[in-house]
């Protein structure tokens, strides 16, 4: 095992956070640089990163001003994969939308299931039984570690490159994520697009052994996350590639509205499973991962700890799951059936890329009258005007995956 | 000097055209081995359907280079474009030529072999920056400009880390450093310290000017698509990739020239058997090489400097006057 001590202790509790980030690091980059006004040693290049890039995890387009390698201004652009779900929910009725917005965070379909059948139910009042919340909750939390192993596999791939170091990191975290995808087919059918959360309930129950199996492939995982530890953060050109890189400070991430791992990694301990329980999440303790540097590196630390505390939370909870029905209303037979009283809700769930939010306004019709959707993707990519001027390519694309976004979230 | 076929030129030619050849055949296959074996770290059994074993995969490979289209680039500088990728591989074999496969076995017995690689191995940046600012590509042209300063930066440390064996040796002809290696007294592990850091340190600069993981900052697909070779397809694309292989076989048969004591092996001086034992070595450095590329990632441009000229070269300073205290103290008498 490794000797050396990690430079960031990542701390996991389920108390209010101990210390106080500090508020800002150092001066901060002008993400409205005016590209006139610069001076520049020679000329400047513009590089247009993206949409068609290794990279760019899907179809972002990065505007970058190169004064030699150093970028002097970046601008994302946004939507390349705009397929207009908010509005495709307002023409679909409340039974039609769950499959709809499985596409949006495509890596993790359960936990965008989930928040907006919470906000449907929320407006239709209707009551969720127990053994349903908990499957929610167990199917929620081996999302998560299913998206941070791809999340992981990608960024060690956008650090390592194809044919190197990169690919192999790569192939061991899809290689665990294949067994979680293994058990959602055996519980839904599906091995990406669920469709498991139903309004009032789940629409599959738990398959005879599914427990069983659940929790030996949730004990091999966290017996090889030591694993991934040893060929990554025990790397030095790792460590060297992540620490201090791409530096948010708590002012910051608060401004720009970061949630889940990004602002976690900067020593807030902002977690909803914690804050305001949805799910099971109120009958287990729920120990939030925090570091406090804010970098890449403590990024990455979050995310891996997370990874072994939904998995022990989701070993926790298969043991104790009650008994009883799986949908708390009466069985939806044709598209109408959910007519919810005219009114708005809003309902936010901790996602694995952070603060997922769905708003819903109900006119009383079987169709929403407007449903918004609060992508954590979308507000983390705000911050890389702030974080890539005065950095180098390679970092480009290390800051950019470390703040793991999806774009098919992003845009919807 | 040893000459298999009488006169010099006809010597050089025929070994030439034999050695080379044999080379390429290897490196295809040396491709394979990659795959396989890359394929066995990352729990993947790697090519397995064209022919027995996936063997037949280069061929297929190299096959479905040849019939891809070749495009050039409207706006490309079309000869440096096109010279680039041919360039490449030849500059890559030319250090083939000093390279004493077994006693007498060498195309060319240079007196100055080791500053001919040397020279050789300097051109590599060449036919890289003619691909990076003949495509007329950013991508490329950044690749381009890091491959120039990784390449002057790389080529110091690996000037000295070859003055270490010259020095022990008293000749930079490489048939005399091998054979004052003879009878095991390989310069990696005698005299203890030197010798084998400066192996150590011939292996990373030969990385850094191979532009292999870590050290492949100017092609680093994540970041720059494909850098130098953005623009490339079809076999001028497989020109650089077998450049790149030729160049790191050829520079893990220096190192074990200069290092491990080239064909020096157990056993009488007969010419199969030296050669068994120089391909021998070699393949097993390639393989450690292939071993560190498949588990590390990429270092930074910058990072790469800093590496370079603040603990490379004065390493290689301290070692290059380390082995000369010991040569020197070897002619006074040493320990007797």
């Amino acid at each position: 095992m490794s000797t050396h001590a990690p430079a960031h202790p990542v701390e996991t509790s389920s108390a209010p956070a101990a210390r106080v980030p500090t508020p800002v690091i150092g001066p901060r980059a002008n993400p409205y640089l005016d590209i006139e006004s610069y001076e520049a040693e020679g000329d400047l290049m513009v590089l247009n990163m993206g949409p068609q890039h290794p990279s760019t995890h899907g179809v972002l387009r990065l505007k970058l001003w190169l004064d030699g390698e150093v970028v002097v201004k970046a601008v994302p652009y946004l939507g390349y994969l705009h397929r207009g779900v908010e509005k495709l929910l307002e023409k679909l009725s409340y039974v039609q939308s769950t499959p709809i917005v499985d596409k949006n965070d495509y890596v993790a379909s359960m936990t965008n299931e989930l928040a907006l059948v919470m906000a449907f139910e929320k407006l239709e009042g209707c009551e969720v039984p127990r053994r349903a919340r908990y499957l929610r909750t167990i199917c929620a939390e081996m999302q998560r570690v299913a998206s941070h192993l791809l999340w992981l596999g990608t960024f060690a791939l956008d650090m390592g490159g194809a044919l190197g170091g990169g690919t192999t990191a790569f192939m061991y975290c899809l290689r665990e994520r294949e067994r979680i995808l293994d058990l959602f087919e055996e519980l839904t059918g599906a091995r990406f697009h669920y469709h498991m959360m139903q309004i009032g309930g789940v629409r599959h129950d738990l398959p005879a052994g599914w427990d069983a199996h659940m929790k030996q492939v949730a004990a091999d995982i966290l017996a090889r996350i030591p694993e991934y530890e040893s060929m990554l953060s025990e790397n030095p050109i790792f460590r060297a590639r992540t620490r201090g890189v791409g530096r948010i400070d708590a002012l910051l991430a608060q401004e720009l509205g970061l949630s889940g791992p990004n602002l976690r990694a900067c020593g807030i301990d902002h977690d909803l499973r914690k804050s305001q329980p949805y799910a099971a999440y109120d009958e287990i303790e729920v120990r939030s991962a925090i570091a406090y540097e804010g970098d890449v590196y403590a990024r990455y630390v979050v995310r891996v700890a997370e990874m072994r505390e939904s998995l022990r939370i989701a070993t926790a909870l298969i043991d104790g799951v009650p008994s009883g029905p799986i949908m708390g209303r009466k069985p939806i037979e044709t598209v109408n059936a959910v007519k919810p009283p005219a009114g708005e809700a809003y309902v936010a769930i901790d996602s694995p890329r952070g603060e997922l939010g769905s708003w819903v306004v109900s006119d009383g019709s079987p169709k929403p009258y407007r449903c918004k959707l609060r992508p954590p993707s979308y507000h983390a990519l705000a911050a890389l005007p702030y974080l890539l001027p005065g950095t180098t390519i390679p970092d480009v694309v290390v800051i950019l995956g470390s703040l793991d976004p999806i774009m098919g979230e992003a845009d919807r | 000097m040893n000459m298999l076929f009488g006169s010099p030129v006809l010597h050089a030619l025929i070994l030439g055209v034999v050695i080379i050849s044999a080379l390429l055949g290897v490196t295809s296959y040396f491709i394979w081995v990659e795959r396989k074996f890359a394929g066995r770290m990352q729990s993947r059994i790697g090519p397995e359907h064209v022919g027995w074993k996936g063997l037949l995969q280069p061929i297929a490979d190299a096959f479905k280079l040849l019939i891809k289209e070749d495009i050039t680039p409207k706006s490309a500088d079309r000869a440096m474009f096109n010279l680039a990728p041919l360039l490449a591989v030849t500059v890559a074999l030319l250090s083939l030529a000093v390279l004493p496969l077994a006693s007498g076995l060498v195309i060319a017995d240079l007196d100055v072999g080791v500053l001919f690689f040397l020279a050789a191995g300097a051109l590599t940046v060449v036919p890289t920056w003619m691909a990076g600012w003949g495509s007329n590509n950013k991508y490329a042209l950044i690749g381009g400009m890091r491959a120039i300063a990784q390449s002057v930066a790389y080529g110091v440390p690996l000037v000295l880390a070859a003055l270490v064996p010259v020095i022990l040796s008293g000749s930079m002809n490489l048939s005399h450093i091998v054979a004052a290696q003879a009878g095991g007294h390989w310069f990696a592990f005698w005299p203890i310290g030197p010798g084998f850091a400066a192996g150590i340190l011939f292996v990373l600069a030969t990385l850094a000017e191979g532009n292999r993981i870590p050290f492949d900052i100017p092609e680093a697909e994540s970041e720059l698509v494909s850098g130098i070779s953005t623009e490339y397809t079809g076999m001028k694309f497989g020109m650089f990739y077998l450049g790149e292989y030729v160049h790191s076989l050829v520079g893990a048969a220096l190192f074990v020239t200069l290092f491990l004591g080239g064909y020096d092996g157990p056993g009488p001086d007969v010419l199969v058997l030296q050669l068994a034992w120089f391909l021998l070595k070699t393949a097993v450095v390639s393989m450690l090489l292939l071993w560190v590329r498949w588990t590390y990632v990429r270092l930074r441009s910058d990072q790469l400097m800093t590496l370079c000229w603040k603990y490379l070269l004065p390493s290689g300073l301290v070692l290059v006057v380390a082995s000369a205290l010991w040569v020197w103290w070897k002619q006074q008498g040493g320990l007797a």
